[in-house]
């Protein structure tokens, strides 16, 4: 292996690795020749200084975007569930956005449960059930002032949930209310007497609300069978609860939620992630566009430590040049907001120059000539 | 570094330029001045740019009333413009002081003509100090957070440095505006709102009643008083506030004078009656000096003070105005005829305004612009330009020892004999045009030195483009033809990287100028150049249509005799025939192989190469490509090696002869394939569609079969047997299977069609080689056009449970929702033409709706990214050297060299010969 030390460090891994691969088996001398002549391919292939790779970043995702189908819903076939797709996403993506259409995640089980055992159970039990998916009917007794749940007793049984249950979820949701349970119906009585019949339909209301069992948020659930294994795929999502599951391949499970990714596994991961789902979005369009490009717009946006919309109140607003700035958007507001910290612009990019008629530092442009002048 | 003061928002972009050029001129000496008289004399661009002044920076401020008495050059007393001759009046607001927009006058400042003097600044007094309405909210802001009688503020000394920090911090994080809002938030948690901590004065509450009066416990705190408080504020106290008091003290932000801006930037416009009409901004202007002479003489006079507050407020309303005629609170300022004035404000904002307009967009000369046309006898890398085109766009060419003789012949022919030229420039810049009286003249004069601006010719460098430019693609070099009629002419196959077709489309063509730029474009623009996308790494020119049917008919079965083969190569430039075998019969593949370079070796797949079988089975089938030492021994030649992106056959030659030899041998593939055309003869006709007895009535057996299949999922839906999917409500699975079923009669119909077609028909050679159409299309002309989707899902619009009066209350069946079971040939039913109606509108609906939003999408990414590039130490930083990638895609290869994103290691391995 000693002659593919000499080109560890200049030459990418991934290439290196690849010339290790296909040369297996052949003598030094003509590895060393393929080595060489990869180096000198590689060299001619790499970019060029002054290259305004940013622009041709944009070029290629945006003009792809005027191809791209609006339909927001998107049908991967028969099981799987509506996602937002096409060129809907890919805004919400690059806008930063934290509230998103159609949330969700892809959870990997790890191994029994991988091959499809009590995958329905656990599915069911990552969905989060609210008090009015087990009752069948909500009524409030005028004459008492109290509220009567009936249940619903096959879906209980279903999530494996007990009266019991259901009842101390209720006492913690709600304040207020003596709770028994008679033979047909939970009953809420409210304790004091005074209480108003708007004020026990506004609570009837409220524990409709209250939280049973699952993960919050996770509001639908589908077990999926991806190549060789189970997944579960939910809409709405909760990461951190989800990793904390002991039956989940924490390794491999995602949400789409890029801010959530964030939050919970750093700036880095969320970089990928934005990676990942542009390229998904590109990839089910049937467009192509290199990698290198998303991961440019990727770095763009994390670069100053965590995701920043590519909108004017993100990445645009952390341009060093007043005039960028202005050309782009709000263009008083940025100017006025220069001019009360006599801010200097030091005319480094491309529209400042351009507003100046001057050669833009960027390609052709970069050289410049040093020369001492005599004094 | 020359530090330029930049003023207040209100001035216009183009004054400051000027105005950094002239403290510029201070610095700069002899060299500057020879050069500035240079430029005075002659006024003419020749094709030297000689930059001696350069920009280095520019400093935003608030301009301080000292500054606008010193930049104005007039103090504007009177609001008439003219007086009975016409002329300007002095002291008015088109004193020729502040510059001359009328030909003939000369400014009094500087003494310079029309078009060369660029405009002067003057000021007028205002009788009362005027808030500025763009600083309402920072002046709310300090006089909220600012002690009334001393002017600190309002955090008590012990305090002021861990306040400082925190507000650093927060600044640091959320940026100057955050900051400022901080300040109220410290000073409310301080509690000493209410008392100075400095001098135990009282405070009290500080409201604003929108847009510009300002309230202290209800009562109105006038802009005297403001103003006085705003002094008293110290210096070090602004920083805390984030406001650097060198550039703004708050004091400047009620104006006690206004700067008039120069008259060349609100020129007036005489109408063909000989009247004049004058500029918004003049007819502003004219109203605000108008009250303030009223205000003026009222309280010279000793009016009671509320005249001259209603006066006062008049003329806060006209300043407001000035500078912003869309405040909300205020009505905008209207002309006569009812349309809203545009102010200053207005003139800069939006997509119109001087910035996105005039500024990042600039208008251009020697450019030319018409329809374009097909001609596939043109290289890929020329431009057909019109004769009369040619003649008006003309190349600035030096006159020297070597190329006299030729430049006389131009003179000679002047400018309306074609190879002629248009202008002559002596050395000393003047510039003449050459007519049929200067002709002559001219033509004694000429000698080395002088520029002719010559007619252009063929192979001169011309810019091609065409809208929208969403790509490095849209705008690339080529060489210019000069062509009769009148239409720019440019080959078929680089349509698809302008994206244009000939439906009426537009194209521009640019002539750059100088040597420079000629260089950068050849260099980097022309054709060849682009050969490669960026986006993906892969060709993105190649043959397109009919070039592809060609070449696929003459590699399929076709025999050609020697003079045909002959005839057809001579057609496709071909002047070398040695590789043409000595035979009597040539078959086509022997043909093509003429083009390709003999030492090329290649093999790869045809489209209807079947992965399924093996080799052999492929190589029976001819679809298994292989040339070898430049011979196409098996396979026809289709879209999969000939057209763009995956183009391969077109991409090995790139890479293994270069671009140029890669356009040459496109080129000559391309018109191959077009004469191959013309000699066969290529047409559709409704006859291809045409089916046998038999496929027919197997095709509507097929779709009753699915009727029937529907028929019964819809019964089993009634009688509450069907088994919902997960997570799907039964409806929903009822849609999904009818569907599924609907697809797959569609599906099997095409398959039928497929089958039974007439394989000779040119549709089906058009479908097969990937030229134009495919086989879904075709089924959909002969046998069934299938169901029409709307949202993924069947059309369920209209009317209450049923998308057409014509069709039943709930009626499921395919035919009542969106299935068009007849083919376009047989033609559709009412109902199944509206339904197909209906989606074609959705999709245009669906168009109209995304163009504008990825557009937005698409300004905005480049806006953020404009400014990265690969610097020296191959990382990727933007302009303010944050380095965003260490290394370019984390392995710096440029995708536009790679082979689709990847170096070949394969490919690399092989060519070494191992």
């Amino acid at each position: 292996m000693s002659i593919f030390t000499e080109y560890k460090n200049k030459l990418p891994r991934k290439i290196l690795n690849e010339v290790k691969e296909y040369t297996k088996g052949m003598s030094e001398a003509k590895i060393k020749k393929v080595l060489a002549a990869t180096m000198e391919e590689y060299e001619n292939t790499k970019v060029e200084p002054g290259e305004c790779v940013g622009v041709v970043s944009a070029e290629s995702i945006g003009e792809p975007g005027t191809q791209m189908t609006l339909n927001t819903f998107h049908f991967a076939g028969v099981a799987e569930m509506n996602v937002t797709m096409g060129l809907p996403r890919i805004i919400e993506i690059l806008d930063g956005r934290s509230n998103l259409k159609t949330p969700m995640m892809e959870i990997y089980l790890k191994a029994p449960y991988s091959q499809g055992k009590d995958i329905r159970k656990i599915a069911l039990s990552i969905k989060e059930t609210l008090l009015n998916e087990v009752v069948s009917e909500f009524m409030i007794n005028i004459a008492e002032n109290s509220i009567e749940l009936r249940m619903n007793n096959e879906k209980m049984k279903e999530l494996g949930l007990t009266e019991n249950n259901i009842i101390s979820s209720i006492k913690s949701g709600i304040k207020g209310y003596n709770i028994r349970s008679s033979k047909e119906a939970i009953v809420l009585k409210s304790k004091t007497k005074e209480e108003t019949i708007n004020k026990v339909y506004i609570d009837k209301e409220k524990i409709k609300k209250i939280h049973l069992s699952g993960v919050k948020g996770i509001s639908q659930v589908l077990p999926v069978r991806r190549g060789e294994e189970y997944i579960i795929i939910t809409s709405g999502t909760n990461l951190k609860a989800i990793l904390e599951l002991d039956y989940v391949d924490s390794t491999r499970t995602t949400t789409n939620d890029i801010f959530e990714i964030q939050k919970i596994l750093g700036v880095e991961a969320a970089r990928q992630s934005i990676i990942n789902e542009v390229f998904k979005v590109i990839e089910s369009q049937g467009l192509d566009v290199d990698i290198r490009h998303i991961m440019l717009v990727a770095d763009t946006m994390c670069n100053s430590g965590e995701v920043k919309g590519i909108t004017r109140y993100g990445v645009v607003s952390q341009k060093s040049s007043v005039l960028a700035r202005a050309s782009f958007e709000t263009p008083i507001r940025h100017i006025i907001g220069a001019a009360l910290i006599g801010e200097e612009d030091k005319l480094t990019s491309v529209v400042e120059n351009v507003m100046l008629n001057q050669p833009v530092p960027v390609g052709t442009g970069l050289p410049d000539l040093v020369t001492q002048v005599k004094k | 570094m020359a530090e330029e003061k930049k003023e207040e928002p209100k001035e216009e972009k183009v004054e400051k330029q000027a105005e950094e050029k002239d403290t510029k001129k201070d610095k700069s000496d002899k060299e500057e001045t020879t050069d500035k008289e240079e430029k005075k004399e002659g006024r003419v661009e020749t094709d030297e740019i000689f930059v001696s002044k350069q920009v280095n920076s520019m400093i935003f401020s608030v301009l301080s009333p000292q500054m606008i008495k010193k930049m104005a050059s007039a103090k504007v007393v009177t609001p008439e413009l003219y007086d009975k001759e016409g002329y300007p009046v002095d002291g008015g607001l088109m004193d020729i002081r502040l510059g001359v927009i009328d030909p003939g006058l000369k400014c009094k400042t500087c003494g310079s003509k029309l078009k060369e003097c660029s405009g002067h600044f003057g000021y007028i007094e205002l009788a009362r100090p005027i808030i500025h309405i763009k600083f309402v909210n920072i002046i709310l802001n300090l006089l909220k957070c600012t002690c009334k009688d001393c002017g600190r503020i309002l955090i008590p000394k012990n305090k002021i440095d861990k306040a400082s920090e925190e507000l650093d911090k927060t600044e640091k994080e959320a940026g100057i505006e955050a900051r400022r809002q901080h300040v109220k938030e410290v000073i409310a948690s301080m509690k000493t709102v209410n008392k100075c901590p400095w001098c135990k004065a009282r405070q009290q509450k500080i409201t604003i009643e929108k847009p510009t009066t300002f309230l202290e416990n209800e009562k109105r705190l006038n802009p005297i008083e403001i103003r006085t408080r705003l002094e008293k504020i110290s210096d070090e106290d602004l920083e805390v506030f984030g406001l650097i008091p060198k550039h703004a003290r708050p004091d400047w932000m009620v104006l006690t004078i206004l700067p008039i801006p120069p008259v060349t930037m609100r020129p007036s416009i005489t109408l063909e009656s000989g009247e004049r009409s004058e500029d918004d901004l003049t007819h502003k202007l004219g109203d605000i000096v108008r009250i303030n002479q009223r205000l003026f003489e009222n309280i010279n006079a000793g009016a009671p003070e509320i005249i001259i507050e209603d006066l006062w407020d008049l003329l806060q309303y006209h300043v407001t105005t000035f500078f912003d005629n869309n405040v909300s609170e205020l009505p905008p300022a209207r002309h006569r005829s009812g349309q809203p004035l545009k102010t200053v404000t207005e003139r800069i904002k939006s997509k119109e305004g001087r910035i996105r307009h005039n500024l990042a967009g600039k208008r251009t000369n020697f450019s030319a612009r018409t329809v374009i046309s097909p001609d596939p006898m043109l290289n890929l890398n020329e431009v057909g330009v019109p004769i009369e085109i040619a003649m008006k766009l003309t190349v600035p060419e030096r006159i020297n020892d070597w190329n006299i003789e030729a430049m006389k012949n131009f003179v000679k022919n002047g400018p309306k004999k074609y190879p002629g030229a248009n202008y002559v420039i002596r050395p000393d810049g003047k510039k003449k045009k050459l007519t049929e009286e200067t002709i002559e003249p001219s033509l004694e004069e000429l000698q080395p030195g002088y520029i002719i601006e010559r007619h252009l010719l063929d192979g001169d460098i011309a810019l091609f483009n065409r809208q929208p430019s969403l790509h490095r693609m849209s705008m690339m070099c080529h060489r210019v033809r000069v062509l009769p009629y009148k239409t720019l002419r440019l080959n078929p196959a680089v349509c698809h990287p302008y994206n244009a077709d000939f439906d009426g489309d537009e194209m521009n063509l640019h002539i750059p100028q100088t040597e420079e730029s000629r260089a950068e474009a050849e260099i980097l623009m022309e054709v060849q150049t682009q050969l490669i996308s960026p986006r993906y790494g892969l060709s993105i020119i190649g043959c397109v249509q009919d070039a592809i049917s060609g070449n696929y008919i003459l590699t399929k079965d076709m025999e050609l005799s020697r003079p045909q083969a002959v005839d057809l190569l001579t057609f496709a430039g071909i002047t070398d025939f040695s590789k043409l075998p000595k035979k009597e019969k040539i078959s086509g593949k022997e043909v093509f192989s003429v083009l390709i370079p003999n030492d090329f070796n290649f093999t790869g797949r045809a489209r209807h190469y079947d992965p399924s079988q093996d080799k052999k089975a492929n190589t029976d089938k001819d679809a298994y490509v292989i040339i070898q030492d430049g011979k196409l021994i098996s396979g026809v030649m289709d879209r999969n090696n000939l057209g763009e992106g995956s183009g391969l056959l077109l991409r090995n030659i790139h890479k293994r002869y270069g671009k140029e030899k890669a356009i040459d041998i496109l080129g000559k593939l391309f018109r191959l394939g077009i004469g191959v055309l013309l000699k066969v003869g290529f047409t559709t006709a409704v006859s291809d569609t045409d089916l046998p007895e038999g496929a027919i009535i197997n095709i509507r057996e097929t779709l009753q079969n699915a009727e029937k299949e529907v028929d019964e999922l819809i019964s089993l839906f009634n009688n509450n047997k069907l088994e919902a999917f997960p997570g799907k409500s039964v409806k929903e699975t009822l849609e999904l299977k009818i569907l599924e079923v609907l697809n797959r009669a569609r599906n099997k119909a095409g398959e039928l069609v497929a089958k039974h077609a007439d394989k000779s028909t040119h549709t089906m050679v058009m479908s097969n080689s990937g030229a134009r159409g495919n086989l879904l299309n075709l089924a959909q002309m002969a046998a069934c056009v299938g169901q029409q989707a709307m949202r993924g899902k069947r059309i369920e619009k209209g009317y209450s449970e049923r998308t057409l009066s014509c069709f039943k209350k709930g009626d499921l069946s395919p035919s009542a929702h969106g299935f068009i079971a007849n083919g376009f040939k047989t033609g559709l039913n009412p109902s199944e033409f509206f339904f197909g109606a209906m989606t074609g509108r959705d999709s245009l609906m669906d168009t109209a709706l995304r163009t504008p939003k990825s557009g937005y999408l698409y300004r905005r990414l480049s806006n953020a990214m404009q400014d990265l590039k690969v610097e020296y130490d191959s990382t990727i930083r933007d302009a303010a050297k944050r380095i965003i990638q260490f290394n370019y895609g984390e392995d710096g290869i440029d995708v536009s060299k790679s082979e689709g994103g990847i170096l070949n290691v394969k490919r690399i391995i092989k060519t070494v010969g191992v």
